[in-house]
């Protein structure tokens, strides 16, 4: 089982300190998203775990190995940094057969990576002219040549209509169901709500959080309640026993500081017909929100 | 299983042949460098009235060295650049992050290739010009003759050399832009202006482009270069220093 071990990741631009003292794990067998604003560093410590860019202090492994020390890179990771890294002069199929036989990749490899990505079709086409979708599969099929334990992609569904990025997401789910790490990056916490089981926040290059996504959600503070009814004073109840309420649409409240168990037995207690009693989850994006939030005022107390 | 330099150079090869600019600068090159040979040996009459005792055939139809070693540039300018323009090193760097052996197999192919390319043009250049003379009756030389085999052979090498000056260039300055304008200035401009440089840098105008280090091309004997292989010869070292600084900052820089 290959893992990705970062140990106090540092990088520095001059005085701009881009990835700050970062640490953590990418585990197989499970999609980790990788979370940050634009900016946040996701991009270059992505381009440290495979040696594009040289750590000013800390390290990266991946099996215990540094990225440049792998005798046959290919096959134990496979990245995706940038869609467009292709020479649009140059044919699908000869892209990947370079990248192959620099590996000492069997050729038939080149074939088979290409139908898994549904690019069989376009072997023979120049890639200048692919569309956004079709070099981002171009990438993944690169990614895929040496059969690797671990998949690194960088934003992949940026710019992608939405079958694109419903492909992506779901290519993601089976490269993880088949043993794989994988690590994908994204600022969109709705895209990896989606796709990821363990998220790993950062923001101005520090760790925020790296925890699975329901402990995200219940650390992003208790959800609220959603009521329906036509008695017009149970909101008058609810702020007796506690609770807060925010008028909602069509005759509903917006519940907070009571759990929909306590409203239930309030309401029967009261004997009020309810039209509707919903548990509202903590959005994924209000918790990334609120993180995200702290790291900024955080780092303008102490600049 | 594992990297090696033999794959990454075929994995180059692959590269280099798989794009159709590629070709296209072979073909210019061939196509100009032997059409400036043509137009040189038709309009050499007058020169050869002017001067019979400085008459060189040989040297007069290799004289598109000129403007073939520019071209040849652009080919080994490309071998690095067109990767950087893309951001396919980065793609070329993961499949082999020993970033020494891949620049080094950039280098064998764009040596291969140039050696060939060189010594095809110039022996294509010699015997066209013969061709052209010998229609136009002046005195044109035979391969036997002396100096011919060493000026014609010596030429290729001499444009090998400048396409891996432009490897070495497209490394460190990884933009197609600035390693081109860097190639002018070093084979076209400095040679122009040699004249006003200070005298303690004229000795390095001894293995210059396009000054000294073309004394190879000639056959009749030139008194200001009387070795004319040392005079290429230096000219490769200092081809040499600027790929070594290449290999250098090649390792260190970021991608």
């Amino acid at each position: 089982m290959t893992t990705i071990e970062i140990r106090g990741l540092t990088k520095r631009y001059g005085p701009d300190t881009v990835v700050d003292d970062l640490s953590f794990t990418v585990e197989p067998g499970q999609v980790t998203g990788f979370l940050g604003p634009n900016g946040a560093g996701k991009s270059t410590t992505m381009k440290m775990i495979v040696g594009l860019a040289a750590p000013t202090r800390g390290s990266v492994t991946i099996g215990g190995r540094r990225y440049a020390d792998l005798p046959v890179p290919l096959t134990e990771v496979g990245a995706l940094l940038d869609a467009g890294a292709v020479h649009g002069g140059r044919k699908a199929a000869d892209h990947l057969l370079a990248l192959a036989v620099s590996n000492g990749l069997p050729r038939r490899r080149v074939g088979e990576v290409l139908a898994r990505t549904g690019l069989d079709g376009v072997a023979g086409k120049r890639a200048g002219g692919f569309s956004l979708g079709m070099r981002q599969r171009l990438g993944i099929a690169a990614a895929l040549l040496g059969d690797p334990r671990v998949l690194i992609f960088d934003e992949p569904v940026n710019g992608l209509d939405p079958e694109g990025i419903r492909w992506i997401r779901d290519f993601m789910r089976s490269l993880a169901r088949e043993g794989r790490a994988v690590l994908v990056s994204s600022h969109l916490m709705s895209e990896m709500a989606q796709t990821a089981d363990h998220l790993v926040v950062i923001g101005r290059g520090r760790l925020i959080a790296d925890t699975g996504v329901g402990e995200l959600v219940r650390a992003g503070g208790e959800g609220t309640v959603l009521v329906r009814t036509s008695h017009p004073g149970f909101a008058v109840l609810l702020t007796a026993a506690g609770a807060t309420v925010r008028e909602g649409t069509e005759s509903s409240f917006v519940v907070s500081g009571l759990t929909s168990e306590e409203i239930g037995k309030l309401a029967a207690y009261h004997g009020v017909a309810l039209g509707e009693l919903t548990p509202q989850r903590v959005s994924l994006e209000d918790a990334f929100m609120e993180l995200t939030k702290d790291s900024v005022e955080y780092e303008g107390a102490t600049a | 299983m594992s990297v090696t330099f033999t794959r990454s150079v075929q994995a180059e090869w692959i590269k280099f042949r798989s794009l159709r600019s590629t070709w296209y600068t072979v073909a210019s090159l061939f196509a100009v460098g032997l059409g400036i040979t043509a137009l040189a040996m038709n309009s050499a009459g007058k020169a050869y009235a002017e001067d019979p005792q400085a008459w060189d055939p040989t040297s007069r139809s290799l004289t598109s060295y000129i403007v073939a070693q520019l071209i040849i540039g652009v080919l080994g300018i490309l071998v690095v650049t067109s990767e950087f323009a893309t951001g396919l090193m980065q793609t070329s760097l993961l499949a082999t992050p020993r970033r020494h052996r891949l620049l080094a197999a950039k280098v064998a192919v764009a040596v291969a290739v140039a050696v060939v390319a060189g010594q095809v043009l110039m022996f294509a250049a010699f015997f066209l010009g013969q061709a052209v003379l010998t229609g136009q009756d002046l005195p044109h030389a035979r391969f036997g003759d002396p100096g011919v085999f060493s000026a014609v052979t010596g030429g290729g090498l001499y444009l090998a050399a400048i396409a891996l000056l432009a490897v070495g260039l497209g490394t460190l300055m990884r933009a197609t832009a600035g390693a081109l304008a860097t190639l002018v200035g070093i084979v076209f401009l400095v040679p122009a202006l040699a004249g006003l440089f200070p005298a303690w840098l004229q000795k390095v105008f001894f293995f210059w482009p396009t000054l000294g280090a073309s004394a190879v091309f000639k056959t009749v004997p030139d008194p200001d270069f009387p070795h004319p292989w040392l005079n290429l010869g230096g000219m490769c070292l200092g081809v040499a220093a600027v790929l070594a600084a290449a290999f250098v900052v090649f390792r260190r820089r970021d991608v």
